[in-house]
């Protein structure tokens, strides 16, 4: 049985204003092997907010990310990223729009052969910044995951959720406008995910990064809707009662290479659609 | 439980081959155009070298003494035959500087070096951090292959100067110490019987035996798919691919060379 499609916008609105959205997705297939992987998905990520995107194994959630950062080209479809249709721009274009975006590897991706603070440098250090003002940043972005301490130690030296968060650290040194997360908290136990969730957050509320969150763990998403950075305890904090969903935070599910739904906590948490009420019950 | 043998189109495996052909060209073209594009990454390149170089040294030295030896022990006895074994020295002169000595290098160096590109590079696309350099907007051939062409080339050059080298002196232990040749006969000989053409024929070779070494070890570890099962399969590949690709060229270079300088 095929999955059902949700209403959403037609391409020509999305098309309309290219430029008002951190991502826009217009749409968008990819096929590997004769296997369609996505199929004509189209959404729209506004600035400033984080999107979860949810989908069981095998649906697409990473090929969507690696879309939207051009490390894959779509076979048709238009990708808008900070208002840049990226579809066909070259490699060296691209390389050019990454400095804008931060992305954190499922498996972290570090560079095993470098120590953490060249890790967490590596954008730096190829821009021919000075030193004193890398190690400055470096330190900075460190402290933001609170791994100050593993400046001079190698990946192989860290533990999983640690290097998840000098992954974070690495997307974030330059500021970017919009972060992609690639199951930032798959594999980890209930305490370390609520430290990369809790940092997920404060990114989002305290710089306004726009992001796109690929997560198994739907609580981690129920966490961000419900919770926010309070800047002044430097804590994640709940949302009194009536205030939750008021955060900006809306969910994607993927089924069977398509958008399912497209919609904030409160429409999911609403939904009559039996998949959808299945998956997050 | 009944197994199917699939059989499979030779259509689909010239494809297959073609693409490979293909790819690789691309990426040899792009990795040599980029030495003209900065960034140009000479610490890496340093690195390399170093790596390259300065560790293939030892297995260099060693296999570089026992060919000369050994051309020197098998040839002797033929030689002496015919009152020749004053000859001895023009024989492995000849044999180590155009033919052995860039050949064993290239081939130790393969062995040794072809393997650890595919390995390394292919850990980096497995674990995804090929795709983490290319978001942290840096080009991983501009910061991973050309660095390993141009050290690799450009070590081999050296690795095989210092092989003959060797060689010669390898040949000369065998020729003075178990058949008496003078020493000064020998390193006589040695040095006449080269002509341009040979010293030529002998350095222009490992330049393009490093070429080759690079390049099929970085292609194979670039198109690495399969996890650590599939690095294995890009390591073995590399080596044999890069050893025959050696033994192919070196035949048409020697060719080439005879065609334009003439036989001897």
């Amino acid at each position: 049985m095929s999955a059902p499609t949700l209403p959403i916008e037609s391409p020509a609105a999305l098309v309309a204003n290219p430029s008002g959205y951190a991502i826009e997705f217009d749409n968008v297939s990819i096929a590997f092997d004769e296997k369609v992987v996505l199929d004509r998905i189209s959404f729209r990520l506004p600035h400033g907010e984080t999107k979860a995107v949810f989908g069981v194994a095998g649906s697409g959630k990473s090929t969507l990310l690696k879309l939207a950062i051009g490390l894959l080209r779509p076979d048709s479809g238009r990708i808008y990223v900070l208002g840049e249709e990226i579809t066909h721009m070259s490699e060296q274009e691209l390389f050019e729009l990454r400095r804008r975006v931060g992305i954190v590897f499922q498996e972290s991706a570090l560079f095993d052969s470098l120590k953490v603070y060249e890790n967490v440098a590596f954008r730096l250090m190829q821009e021919g910044i000075s030193s004193a003002e890398i190690e400055r940043r470096v330190r900075e972005a460190l402290r933001f995951v609170e791994l100050e301490r593993t400046y001079d130690m190698y990946p192989s030296e860290l533990s999983g959720g640690m290097r998840r968060r000098v992954a974070i650290a690495r997307a974030i040194i330059t500021e970017p406008e919009v972060l992609l997360y690639d199951s930032p908290t798959g594999g980890l136990d209930p305490v370390t995910s609520n430290t990369i969730v809790e940092l997920i957050v404060k990114q989002r509320d305290v710089y306004k990064t726009s992001a796109l969150m690929v997560t198994h763990r739907l609580q981690d998403a129920f966490t961000m809707a419900t919770h926010y950075f309070d800047k002044a305890t430097n804590k994640m904090v709940a949302l009194p009662k009536g205030q939750h969903c008021e955060v900006p935070l809306s969910f994607l599910i993927l089924r069977d290479g398509k958008v399912i739904f497209d919609g904030d906590a409160h429409q999911l948490a609403t939904s009559r659609d039996e998949y959808i009420r299945e998956y997050i019950s | 439980m009944a197994f199917e043998l699939e059989l499979i189109s030779p259509i689909e495996v010239a494809k297959d081959v073609a693409l490979a052909v293909q790819e690789y060209t691309l990426l040899s073209a792009q990795s040599l155009a980029n030495f003209f594009r900065p960034p140009l990454y000479m610490g890496d390149m340093l690195q390399q070298a170093d790596l390259i170089g300065v560790g293939s040294l030892p297995i260099v030295v060693l296999t570089g003494l026992s060919v000369g030896a050994l051309l020197a022990l098998n040839s002797a006895s033929t030689l002496e035959q015919f009152g020749g074994i004053s000859l001895i020295g023009r024989l492995v002169s000849i044999g180590m500087v155009t033919e052995l000595g860039p050949l064993i290098t290239g081939l130790m160096v393969a062995g040794r070096n072809a393997s650890g590109m595919a390995s390394e590079l292919g850990s980096m696309i497995v674990t995804e951090q090929i795709d983490a350099m290319r978001a942290l907007g840096t080009d991983p051939t501009k910061k991973l292959v050309t660095p390993r062409i141009g050290a690799t080339a450009f070590m081999l050059f050296f690795l095989t100067i210092i092989a003959d080298l060797l060689g010669l002196i390898g040949g000369y232990a065998v020729a003075h110490l178990l058949f008496g040749v003078d020493t000064q006969q020998y390193w006589t000989t040695v040095w006449q019987i080269l002509v341009f053409r040979d010293v030529f024929t002998g350095l222009i070779k490992p330049v393009l035996f490093g070429f080759i070494i690079s390049t099929v070890g970085c292609y194979y570890g670039m198109s690495t798919r399969g996890g650590t099962q599939g690095v294995g399969r890009s390591t073995t590949q590399a080596v044999v691919a890069s050893s025959v690709l050696i033994l192919v060229v070196d035949f048409f270079v020697t060719k080439l060379i005879f065609a334009i300088f003439g036989y001897r």
